[in-house]
């Protein structure tokens, strides 16, 4: 391996851990906010204290992970500072304005009415808490949709034109960086995953009380309103995941097929639901792509392209070309990619010697051929596909396990409507134990989103291997293990924290 | 100006409070603090310079150096 490989390995690992770790306090806080944001409403509506005590409860479980979580993700902008400078600075201009808002927003509305929502019980009006309680929740998810109209731009650069000269993308329309459907769709489907997974954290840890036989009221209520709001936020992420998946095929063709374990393109194309893939399958044999698999016939044309006759592309057609329906080869895409980036080392030393006539003409070059830019770094087609059995397993994980939490809601409203739940010691322990499958199935949807568009930092822009510092990965390594032991210390204090409050109850302080 | 420094105190007082009455919060800001201090004093200032900021001392330099990695043959 190469030390170049060795770099750019430890850096994507370093960023995925800290991603991952982020990750794992972000959704809750999301969801969480809107939860006792519900419940405080409650209160106000009825003068019930009990509803006061339970949104106290839930808020200090908020208070924890807000606590823990808070700036893990600043990590990851220290890391684009360092480890991937080529990316910051080409990228730069379309980051800095959604980043800046982010940043903006996220201390006047979060903190402002976070301080008002803790420390303002009894201090001010119920109506202004309650608002300040709302605020909070809008608050944090009008953050997540900067940082994801930043990622959804990553996955479709649109609205930007590339300057030669600076070697910086900038913006030329902000409603195009603003409304991409990439964006868009992520920012949707990411918000209501996480409403799901604090509903299963609210209704796991209510089913805990339930099977102790404590704070009984305060555990059934909260099951109604967790499994209510869940089962609202399951059904809007079918309709956000239908609209993602929309999304990959016009965009990020080679990901679903990765997503689908799909080599070989077809009209009438089948959604695996179960399969299990050969690991001898790769794009230079005839190998079956599964060693079992169970699918919904016509299910993958209708989801990539709302008709259910319509041909979906697969891996080969990406790497070998589909003269048919009109798929360009990865190598025909490279020789234009290198087209591109000779022109613009051409363009560049014409700059310097000064002459204008040579650098307009490779000027138009480039612009001709920078569509495909990105290929001409790669060394060999097959370096287009993304890791299969990764993409492949960690869609169908997050896929699976959302069916599951939809059922899970719907059982825990019916047995809790029938007030039958309390009795129920088999939901009640799938439901506490569901709590890390909700966390398994955010980080699978993250897998899939990132593991599936590689190699791209910017898809069809700038591969992975060109986005990095030169700097040693030594460095890189070490920073690597620092950040997994300060993170795992911050889980760990975060679990140990909760349990204390969580057995604490009700009656606790916060 | 009475009723700025007025609002100011009431603010003040407002947060004041507020952290000498919590509970969980005092160890919950507790932890903020030292996690800060390793993001911010050991991580930020000891492993995580600017790459480009450290090593060029202006814009045309950096864009001149990311151009050569991008062309680079």
């Amino acid at each position: 391996m190469e030390a170049t490989d060795i770099l750019v390995d430890w850096s994507r690992a370093q960023f995925a851990l800290t991603a991952l770790y982020h990750w794992l306090f972000v959704p809750l806080t999301l969801g969480l906010t809107f939860i006792v944001a519900i419940m405080e409403s409650i209160y106000v509506k009825t003068g019930d204290i009990w509803w006061k005590k339970t949104t106290k409860f839930w808020m200090s479980l908020l208070a924890i992970n807000f606590a823990i979580g808070l700036a893990t993700g600043i990590i990851m902008e220290f890391e684009f500072g360092t480890n991937w400078s080529n990316y910051s600075w080409i990228v730069g201009d379309i980051f800095g304005a959604p980043l800046a808002i982010e940043g903006l927003m996220a201390f006047f509305m979060e903190s402002t009415f976070f301080a008002v929502m803790f420390f303002g019980w009894d201090k001010v009006s119920k109506k202004f808490h309650l608002l300040s309680t709302w605020l909070v929740a809008i608050g944090s998810n009008l953050s997540a949709l900067w940082i994801l109209i930043a990622n959804g731009w990553m996955q479709h650069p649109v609205g930007m034109k590339f300057n030669p000269d600076t070697a910086r993308n900038e913006m030329v329309s902000f409603a195009e960086v603003f409304f991409n459907p990439n964006g868009v769709s992520k920012f949707l489907h990411t918000v209501s995953s996480g409403y799901v997974l604090a509903s299963l954290f609210v209704m796991g840890i209510s089913a805990w009380y339930l099977l102790k036989k404590k704070d009984i009221l305060f555990a059934k209520r909260s099951i109604i309103v967790s499994a209510s709001f869940g089962l609202i936020a399951s059904l809007f992420l079918i309709v956000s995941g239908d609209e993602s998946a929309y999304n990959v095929a016009q965009t990020q063709p080679m990901k679903l097929a990765a997503m689908e374990g799909l080599y070989k393109g077809k009209s009438d194309a089948g959604i695996v639901v179960v399969g299990v893939l050969n690991p001898k399958k790769d794009i230079s044999n005839d190998e079956d792509p599964f060693l079992f698999e169970l699918e919904i016939p016509s299910a993958l044309s209708f989801l990539a392209y709302h008709s259910t006759d319509s041909y979906v592309a697969g891996i080969n057609d990406m790497i070998y070309g589909n003269k048919e329906h009109g798929i360009i080869s990865t190598k025909e895409k490279m020789r234009q990619g290198s087209l591109a980036v000779n022109a613009l080392r051409t363009y560049k030393d014409a700059k310097k010697q000064n002459d204008s006539l040579k650098a307009k003409e490779a000027l138009e070059v480039f612009e001709k051929y920078q569509k495909y830019m990105g290929y001409g770094y790669l060394d060999k087609a097959s370096d287009a596909i993304p890791s299969v059995a990764i993409s492949f397993y960690s869609f169908h994980t997050m896929v699976a396990l959302g069916s599951w939490f939809t059922l899970l809601f719907i059982l825990a409203l019916y047995f809790t409507i029938k007030d039958k739940i309390a009795s129920n010691k088999i939901i009640l322990r799938m439901m506490l134990f569901t709590i890390p499958l909700g966390y398994i199935a955010q980080e699978s949807g993250w897998i899939v989103a990132e593991v599936g568009r590689q190699p791209w930092a910017i898809q069809d822009m700038l591969p992975v291997g060109m986005a990095t510092s030169n700097i040693a990965s030594s460095s890189v390594m070490i920073t690597f293990w620092l950040f997994a032991i300060l993170f795992t210390g911050l889980l760990i204090a975060e679990i140990k924290i909760m349990l204390t409050q969580i057995k604490l109850g009700v009656e606790g302080g916060h | 100006m009475t009723k700025t420094i007025t609002i100011i105190k009431s603010v003040l007082s407002f947060y004041i409070e507020g952290f000498k009455n919590m509970k969980l919060g005092k160890s919950l800001w507790l932890l903020i603090a030292i996690k800060l201090f390793i993001l911010f004093v050991i991580m930020k200032w000891l492993f995580f310079p600017n790459y480009l900021k450290e090593n060029f001392i202006n814009d045309n330099q950096r864009s001149e150096y990311i151009l050569q990695q991008l062309t680079k043959e």
